[in-house]
């Protein structure tokens, strides 16, 4: 005979449909009437997308390398960095510009990474977070690692990861949050699933009915939420982190949204997904529902809304501007490849470093 | 004073290095409780509590991605796999991240950590516990490699190792964890990482190795010293920035040179030593170098394994090849 040892369900939260209105006003965090905070983030969404069209544009007139494009996930993005505190430590991927833009990584320092230029990664935002990380998933092990330092250090400090769908399938989101649950760390793992690992659609990755059930397999609360809806997703984020502060463990959770782009600019997602699902995603997107909802409720206006948008048009030129002028004008020498090699630069290093130093025109230009 | 071993003076190094500096943290499968399987670190969780010498679940890629996070962060893990077979899934951590992590941050970040294993054969271990992979770790820019010989270079090494500012990997020869016992003085006082060690001069022929094929190589220079011939011995013990001052200088005056090393030859260590000579060293040879390595096969199951791994009788016959040329 059985009997049942286990038993598990998991939550989807949304409180803002994408016509702009609460799905029932009686039951709503209260974040949802702080409209000022709503307002902050959502200027931010606005610049966020801004940047990203310009990036876009960038690498297709030839300024900028492979890009990954945030566009759609806006949301999710920009409500992991309103949840953080300075001290906290952010592993992202390599599409979360608008948590990274909260935590003061200026948006030069993107262009430059997308650029081919190392100074990118050297954020004069939060000096402690983690550069982009292209291997999928390591970076769940990093913050693991991170919350780890600082459980064991006492400090009230919480790491926080981003992975996607498809890193979801990777051993090192499991393997982070089987530590994460052994030593119940101060750790907040995000899968933000867009519902497409490039041209791998999520009914294809596996027959789980959620992805946040994975962190119920390995002990750890978790849930899902609207990923294009800013007040669910920071609700999520706001409990999830103030109970990681708090010595409670840690928490997955499932933000689901939709890539609106291409993976990166390399990609070409009309290859391999029907324009109707990314028409369909459109009505679901995460700025004009919150839009929407501001305006409904008189905290946002269309005169406020142009304001805005002239302001980001601005901002983001001014720091094309001061990407395409560094790289133009202040390139970093033949050295630079050796130079933060070591703490200190081993004999054979420097021997190739001075060989270097001898061809510093060689290779031209792309 | 007391005479340890090798791997005693491993747990030395660790419990000095803990003692001296509280951000040091040791991780691993069984090394708390159990003290590690060789019991490299035995009683150090008792020492030094269950915070700071960690048993981890059986994950090596967590062990070493989160030594990256950690070590990223302030805190400075030694971190031990159990077996050199099982680093194998820890290479993307440690190729992807641990080894570029200052670079791509220009310095705004970095990984001062250990990752220490037993490495090599020769123990009856079952499959997959006895390879020698270091001229893998070898390959990877900004990581160091070091593989101590002697129970003093184990201490010293493994203090530099643990207070050096990048990762270093750092590869124990378990066949001769407990060959020999040498007093060693718990002062605290390291080795440096890029230097090669000479363990007997000699005029007539420069024998290169390092880890446990020491043993083999001492005792083929025992028996070419009986015919004759004088030999130098050079123990490289730090793999990876490679000292090849050293080499050139000894090669330089005896002309002639057999490097021998347990792993396989193709793409090894040996062969990088060897193209250091052709390509510096080359007016002062008088003989073509040698290399004696493991075959280019897989590491065969332990009834065959002393015959995959250099014999004192193949390094000899190398020898004389070499000595023959005039």
């Amino acid at each position: 005979m059985a009997r049942t040892v286990a038993a598990f369900k998991v939550d989807h939260f949304q409180f803002l449909g994408p016509d702009g209105n609460l799905l029932d006003s009686q039951h709503v965090p209260s974040l949802a009437r702080d409209f000022e905070r709503l307002r902050e983030l959502y200027k931010l969404m606005v610049l966020t997308r801004t940047f990203d069209k310009k990036a876009v544009a960038l690498q297709r007139t030839g300024k900028l390398g492979t890009y990954a494009s945030c566009l759609g996930h806006e949301a999710a993005h920009v409500s992991i960095g309103a949840a953080m505190q300075d001290e906290d430590c952010f592993a992202p991927m390599y599409r979360e510009y608008g948590a990274q833009f909260y935590r003061g990584v200026k948006m030069s320092e993107v262009l430059l990474y997308w650029g081919g230029d190392e100074r990118g990664n050297n954020f004069s935002g939060p000096r402690h977070d983690f550069a982009w990380c292209v291997p999928i998933a390591t970076q769940c092990l990093h913050a693991a690692g991170a919350a780890m330092a600082y459980k064991l250090r006492k400090e009230p400090r919480v790491a926080v990861s981003v992975v996607g769908d498809g890193g979801s399938s990777k051993g090192d989101f499991l393997e982070a949050i089987n530590a994460a649950s052994a030593w119940k760390l101060p750790l907040v793992l995000v899968v933000v699933n867009n519902q497409w690992a490039i041209s791998v659609p999520r009914s294809k990755q596996n027959t789980a009915a959620t992805l946040a059930q994975k962190g119920i397999g390995g002990g750890l609360p978790s849930i899902q939420v609207d990923g294009n809806d800013l007040i669910a997703c920071l609700w999520a984020m706001d409990k999830a982190v103030k109970a990681a502060r708090q010595g409670k463990g840690a928490f997955v959770i499932e933000m689901l949204t939709y890539r609106l782009s291409d993976h990166t600019t390399a990609d070409d997602a009309r290859r391999y997904r029907p324009k109707e699902e990314v028409e369909e995603a459109w009505d679901k997107e995460p700025l004009a529902r919150l839009r929407k909802y501001l305006t409904n409720q008189g905290a946002w206006d269309d005169a406020q809304e142009e304001e805005l948008s002239n302001e980001c048009v601005e901002f983001v030129q001014h720091a094309a501007d001061e990407y395409l002028n560094m790289v133009e004008n202040d390139p970093q020498p033949v050295t630079a490849m050796f130079d933060y090699m070591y703490a200190e630069l081993p004999h054979d290093l420097t021997e190739q470093r001075d060989h270097a130093e001898q061809y510093p025109e060689d290779g031209g230009h792309h | 004073m007391a005479q340890i071993t090798l791997i005693e003076g491993i747990t030395l190094a660790m419990a000095r290095a803990m003692e001296e500096d509280d951000r040091v943290v040791i991780l691993g499968e069984d090394v708390g409780v159990n003290g590690g399987v060789f019991r490299a670190t035995a009683g150090l969780q008792e020492r030094f509590g269950d915070e700071r010498v960690i048993d981890t679940p059986l994950a090596e890629v967590m062990i070493a991605g989160m030594s990256v996070g950690m070590s990223s962060q302030g805190v400075k893990p030694v971190a031990e796999a159990q077996f050199c077979g099982f680093t194998m899934p820890m290479i993307d951590h440690l190729m992807c991240h641990a080894g570029r992590m200052r670079n791509r941050t220009r310095g705004r970040l970095s990984c001062p950590m250990v990752l220490r294993f037993p490495s090599g054969g020769g123990i009856h271990a079952p499959e997959h516990h006895s390879e020698s992979p270091e001229a893998l770790f070898a390959h990877m820019p900004g990581i160091r490699v070091v593989i101590p010989s002697s129970p003093s270079r184990a201490y010293g090494l493994l203090l530099a190792a643990i207070r050096d500012p990048d990762p270093v990997i750092f590869m124990e020869p378990k066949r001769i964890y407990r060959w020999q016992r040498e007093e060693v003085i718990d002062d605290g006082e390291e080795l440096p990482l890029d230097v090669c060690y000479t363990l007997r001069d000699g005029n007539d022929l420069t024998l290169v190795t390092w880890g446990a094929m020491i043993k083999e190589t001492m005792q083929a220079a025992d028996e070419l010293e009986k015919q004759g011939v004088s030999v130098e011995v050079i123990d490289v013990a730090t793999i990876s920035p490679l000292d090849m001052d050293t080499i050139l200088e000894s090669v330089g005056r005896t002309g002639r040179c057999v490097i021998i090393q347990e792993a396989p030859r193709n793409c090894g260590v040996a062969s990088e030593i060897a193209a250091g000579l052709a390509d510096a060293g080359i007016w002062n040879l008088h003989a073509p170098v040698k290399r004696v390595c493991g075959y280019d096969t897989v590491m065969p199951l332990y009834r065959n394994e002393l015959k995959y791994m250099p014999s004192v009788r193949r390094i000899v016959d190398a020898a004389q090849q070499v000595l023959e040329v005039s």
